[in-house]
C-alpha cells in the first residue's frame, strides 16, 4: 500500500509537471543565454542552466512531455493490438490462425526495439513519432503473450462454459467474459511497459534517434551533457534523476496495483 | 498419556474467533474422525496441531503431543516434530506432490530431513515405506513420476512421505474426498492397515459421515469452531443427542419428496454415438491412434424422468454431458432432443439448445465474477435473440429461494450453496425441458445438498422438468433419480430402474461400485429427527 501511494505521488508530480508546461514554464526552453551558461542551481534557476544557458527545469517539464506522451502512445498501440491478437489466439487455440500470431510475435520479440527504430528512422528519419511506432510494435507482443497466456486459462472456467451454451460465440465471449477477468492484469502490465516506454524513448533519444532538437527530452539532454559531466555534474544529473524517478514511481504503482487488485499474491499484513 | 490432547484450544486470526475451546484426545492406534461442513473449524485445528497456521493467528488453551507443549515449542522444535512425529496427508493429490520429483525421492526427501542417514539409506527407507502403502518395487518403481501415476497412487505416495519417518501421529485432511469411490474404498483399508501395524494415531477430517462410520474409534462433530459432540465410532450413530448431529446425520441419507416419473415418449435419445479424440502422433506413418472417450452409447430419456448417469473419472460422462450439449463434434451416432438433431453440421442447433440447460459441479467458477446476478442469470436468452425482462429475472431468482433484490448483487457475495441456487435460477430462466446437472451437488456440504436436492425435486414437480444426473456420488443418485445408467469406460455397462440396480447389480462393475461405497449404519426404528 505504501509502495503504491508512492509510487502514484511519484508519477503524479511528472503528469503535472508535464500539463503545467502547457501553459508555464519558469523560462523558454528555446531561448538560448550564452551568457548565462553552465550555471549549478540557484535562486533564479532552481536546476540551474546547460550550455547554452537554457533553463534545465524548464526542458525537464517540457521533456516530461515528450516522455509520457511517447510512453502512452506506445502502450496504447500495444493494448490496441496485442490484446485482440491475444484473445483471438486463445479463442482458437491450437488453430492454425492461432500458429500465425504467436509465431508472429516471436518474429517481433526478436527484434531489439532500438534495433526497429533504427530501421524505420533509416527509412523515415528520426522524430519522437518514429520512436512512438518503434516503442509501440516493441509492445504488441508483450500484450499478446500475456493476454492469451491468462484468456487461456480462462477458458476454461465453467462460467466460459455456460456461455457457450447459451449458444455465445467465441468473440461475443472473449468480449464479456474473458476480457473484463483480464484488466487487473492488463493494469499491471501497462504501468510495467509505460516505465519501460520512458526508458527506451530516453534510450532512443541518447542516440539521437528520438525527438529532435529543440524539442527537449530527457535522453537526449543526458547524451548532450556527458562530456560536460565534469565541469557541471547537475546538467546530467537532473534528467538522469527524472528518469530513474519516473521509472521507479511507476513500477513502484505497478507492484502496488497488482498487490491491490490480485488477490492471491497479496499477503495478509503481520 | 493420550497421545494428542487438545483441552479448550481457541484460535483467533486477526481478531475472528475460529475455533472456540476445543478439546479431542487421540490414543495411540486409534483413529480419530473430525467431522463437520465447511468453516467448521476442522482442518484448522488439524493445523494447530502442526502450528501451521496462517499469520495473524493466535491460540490459546493447551495442546499437547506426546507430552510436548506444541503451542509453546520454539520454530526450530516445530520442524522437528512435523514429518517426524506427525505426518500429514492432503486432499488434493494432483497438487501435493512435485511433478518434477521421482516419487522415491519424494519420499526420500522426509527422511534425509529428519535423520542424518545416506542417500542410499533414505532410498532404502523409501522404498520401505511405498510397499507399505502398497506400491511395490517391481510394478511402481521409485523412479516412477507423479504425472504416471493415477490418483489413488499418488495418493499412496503421499501417505508412503508421511508415514515413512513412522510418525506416531497422521493427520488425514479429507483424505479420499478427490478420489474415486473405489479408489477412495481402498485407501480407506490402507489407512486402517498402517495403524494396526504402527499403532499410530489417525485423525480423519471429513465431512462425510459415512466415509468415518465403521472406521473410526472414536468422533468429534464440529461445527462454527465449537466441538459439538463427541463419542465412540460404534455407539455414536445410534447415541447422538445433540440436534446438530442429527440434522447433519439425516441430511446424509435425504431423500427428496419427489413423484414417479410418468411413462411418456422419449425426449432425449442418444443413438449409438461415439466421440473419439487423435491422441498424439507416435510414428511417423500410419494414422495416429485415437482415444474412444464415448463408444457406442444409446440411451433415452423420457419426458418428467430423472435419469442418473453415474461412473468414475476418466469413464467419458463429462464428454457425453457436452456432446448432448452440442459442444463436442461426434465421429458416429446422433443425439435428438424433442426429434431434432443437437448438431447441425458441425455447429450447435441454437433452437433445439433452448430446450436444454446445464448446471455444474464447481459453483466457484461457475460465474463471471465481473458481473451482476440479474445478468448472469440472464445470459441463456442469447439463445432467444432477446434480454431478459426484470420480471423474468425475478422470477427465476425466487423460484430457487432468493430475492429478487439478490440481482444486483456480486457473485463473491453469496456462499456455495446460494452460488448454486443462482445456477439453477440461471438453468431455468428460459423454462427449458432438459436441465444437465453435471455433479451439481457434489461440491456442497452435506445439509445444503439435501436443501438443493429438495429445490431440484420441487422444480421437476412445478415445471416438469427433465433431469440427466450425472455425478459419481451413488448415495446421491439413488435418492434423485428414477433409472439409472452405470458407465465404464465409455460404455454403459449397466442400465436400469434405480432401486433394481442398486440391489440387485448385475455386471461386476457395478457391484463393486456399490461395495466399496461407504455406509452409514441402518438407522431404522431410531428417531434422527427427520419429519
Amino acid at each position: 500500500m505504501r509502495n503504491l501511494v508512492l509510487g502514484i505521488a511519484l508519477t503524479a508530480l511528472f503528469v503535472l509537471g508535464a500539463l503545467v508546461s502547457f501553459v508555464w514554464t519558469p523560462y523558454d526552453h528555446t531561448v538560448l543565454e550564452i551568457t548565462n551558461k553552465l550555471k549549478p542551481p540557484n535562486g533564479d534557476h532552481w536546476f540551474g542552466t546547460d550550455q547554452y544557458g537554457r533553463d534545465i527545469l524548464s526542458m525537464i517539464m517540457v521533456g516530461a512531455r515528450t516522455s509520457i506522451a511517447v510512453a502512452i502512445v506506445a502502450v496504447g498501440i500495444g493494448i490496441g493490438l496485442g490484446v485482440p491478437l491475444g484473445l483471438t489466439a486463445a479463442a482458437w487455440n491450437g488453430s492454425v490462425l492461432d500458429e500465425i500470431i504467436m509465431r508472429s510475435n516471436d518474429l517481433i520479440f526478436a527484434f531489439p526495439s532500438l534495433l526497429i527504430a533504427i530501421m524505420i528512422t533509416a527509412v523515415y528519419g528520426p522524430s519522437a513519432f518514429n520512436a512512438i511506432i518503434a516503442i509501440g510494435i516493441f509492445n504488441i507482443p508483450v500484450f499478446a503473450r500475456v493476454t492469451r497466456g491468462a484468456a487461456l486459462s480462462l477458458w476454461t472456467r465453467d462460467y466460459v462454459l455456460a456461455a457457450r451454451v447459451s449458444g455465445k460465440g467465441a468473440a461475443r465471449i472473449s468480449f464479456e467474459h474473458i476480457l473484463p477477468n483480464l484488466m487487473n492484469l492488463l493494469i499491471v502490465q501497462g504501468t510495467i511497459q509505460f516505465s519501460l516506454g520512458i526508458l527506451a524513448e530516453a534510450a532512443l533519444s541518447y542516440v539521437g534517434l528520438g525527438a529532435q532538437p529543440p524539442t527537449p527530452s530527457w535522453g537526449r539532454m543526458l547524451a548532450e551533457s556527458q562530456t560536460l559531466f565534469m565541469l557541471a555534474p547537475h546538467i546530467t544529473l537532473f534528467p538522469g534523476f527524472a528518469i530513474l524517478l519516473t521509472v521507479l514511481g511507476l513500477n513502484l504503482a505497478g507492484d502496488g496495483l497488482r498487490d491491490l487488485l490480485d488477490p492471491k499474491l497479496r499477503r495478509v499484513a503481520r | 498419556m493420550s497421545l494428542l490432547s487438545i483441552s479448550n484450544l481457541s484460535l483467533s486470526i486477526h481478531g475472528t474467533q475460529i475455533l472456540e475451546r476445543v478439546s479431542l484426545s487421540i490414543e495411540p492406534g486409534e483413529i480419530h474422525g473430525v467431522i463437520g461442513e465447511s468453516g467448521s473449524g476442522k482442518s484448522m485445528t488439524a493445523f494447530s496441531v502442526m502450528q501451521l497456521l496462517p499469520d495473524g493467528a493466535t491460540c490459546s488453551g493447551e495442546l499437547r503431543l506426546d507430552g510436548q507443549d506444541v503451542l509453546h515449542a520454539d520454530e526450530a522444535a516445530l520442524c522437528a516434530m512435523r514429518g517426524e512425529r506427525v505426518g500429514m496427508v492432503f486432499q488434493e493429490p494432483m497438487t501435493a506432490l512435485n511433478p518434477l520429483m521421482t516419487i522415491g525421492a519424494q519420499v526420500a526427501e522426509t527422511v534425509l530431513i529428519h535423520e542424518n542417514v545416506s542417500q542410499a539409506e533414505a532410498m532404502r527407507r523409501a522404498q520401505d515405506a511405498l510397499e507399505r502403502c502398497e506400491l511395490p518395487a517391481d510394478t511402481f518403481p521409485m523412479s516412477r513420476f507423479p504425472h504416471e501415476l493415477s490418483g489413488g497412487q499418488r495418493q499412496r505416495v503421499v501417505i508412503a512421505m508421511a508415514i515413512a519417518l513412522r510418525p506416531k501421529l497422521l493427520i488425514a485432511d479429507e483424505p479420499t474426498t478427490a478420489l474415486d469411490v473405489t479408489t477412495q474404498a481402498e485407501i480407506l483399508s490402507l489407512i486402517r492397515k498402517l495403524v494396526d501395524e504402527d499403532g499410530m494415531g489417525v485423525m480423519l477430517i471429513t465431512h462425510d459421515l459415512a466415509v468415518v462410520s465403521g472406521l473410526a474409534d472414536h468422533i468429534t462433530i464440529m461445527r462454527n469452531g465449537v466441538v459439538v459432540e463427541q463419542g465412540e465410532g460404534a455407539t455414536l450413530y445410534r447415541d447422538m443427542t445433540h440436534p446438530y448431529t442429527k440434522a447433519l446425520f439425516a441430511a446424509s441419507s435425504h431423500q427428496p419428496d419427489r413423484t414417479e416419473a410418468k411413462a411418456d415418449a422419449a425426449l432425449l435419445r442418444v443413438e449409438n454415438v461415439t466421440r473419439s479424440y487423435a491422441l498424439p502422433r507416435k510414428a511417423i506413418f500410419g494414422a495416429p491412434k485415437r482415444f474412444v472417450a464415448v463408444d457406442n452409447v444409446s440411451f433415452e430419456i423420457k419426458r418428467g424422468e430423472s435419469l442418473g448417469l453415474v461412473g468414475e473419472s476418466g469413464c467419458g460422462k463429462s464428454t457425453l454431458t457436452r456432446a448432448i450439449l452440442g459442444l463436442e463434434p461426434l465421429q458416429g451416432g446422433v443425439i435428438t432432443l424433442d426429434g431434432s438433431p443437437v448438431l447441425s453440421g458441425r455447429q450447435a442447433d441454437l433452437s433445439v439448445r433452448r430446450k436444454m440447460q446445464v448446471v455444474f459441479q464447481d459453483p466457484y467458477s461457475s460465474f463471471n465474477p465481473r458481473h451482476k446476478v440479474g445478468r448472469l442469470v440472464a445470459e441463456p436468452f442469447y439463445l432467444l435473440g432477446r434480454t431478459a425482462t426484470d420480471e423474468e429475472i425475478e422470477v427465476a431468482l425466487t423460484s430457487v429461494g432468493l430475492t429478487p433484490s439478490d440481482k444486483v448483487k456480486y457473485i463473491h457475495e453469496f456462499s456455495g450453496g446460494q452460488r448454486q441456487r443462482i445456477a439453477i435460477a440461471r438453468a431455468l430462466i428460459i423454462r427449458p425441458e432438459l436441465i444437465i446437472l453435471d455433479e451439481a451437488v457434489s461440491a456442497l456440504d452435506v445439509s445444503i445438498r439435501a436443501q438443493i436436492l429438495d429445490l431440484l425435486a420441487d422444480l421437476s414437480k412445478r415445471f416438469g422438468l427433465t433431469y440427466l444426473f450425472i455425478s459419481h456420488d451413488l448415495s446421491v443418485v439413488r435418492s434423485i433419480t428414477d433409472r439409472v445408467l452405470v458407465m465404464k469406460a465409455g460404455k454403459i455397462v449397466e442400465e436400469g430402474a434405480t432401486e433394481d440396480v442398486f440391489d440387485t447389480p448385475h455386471h461386476p462393475y457395478t457391484q463393486a461400485l456399490i461395495d466399496a461405497v461407504p455406509k452409514l449404519p441402518d438407522l431404522d426404528g431410531i428417531d434422527i429427527g427427520r419429519s
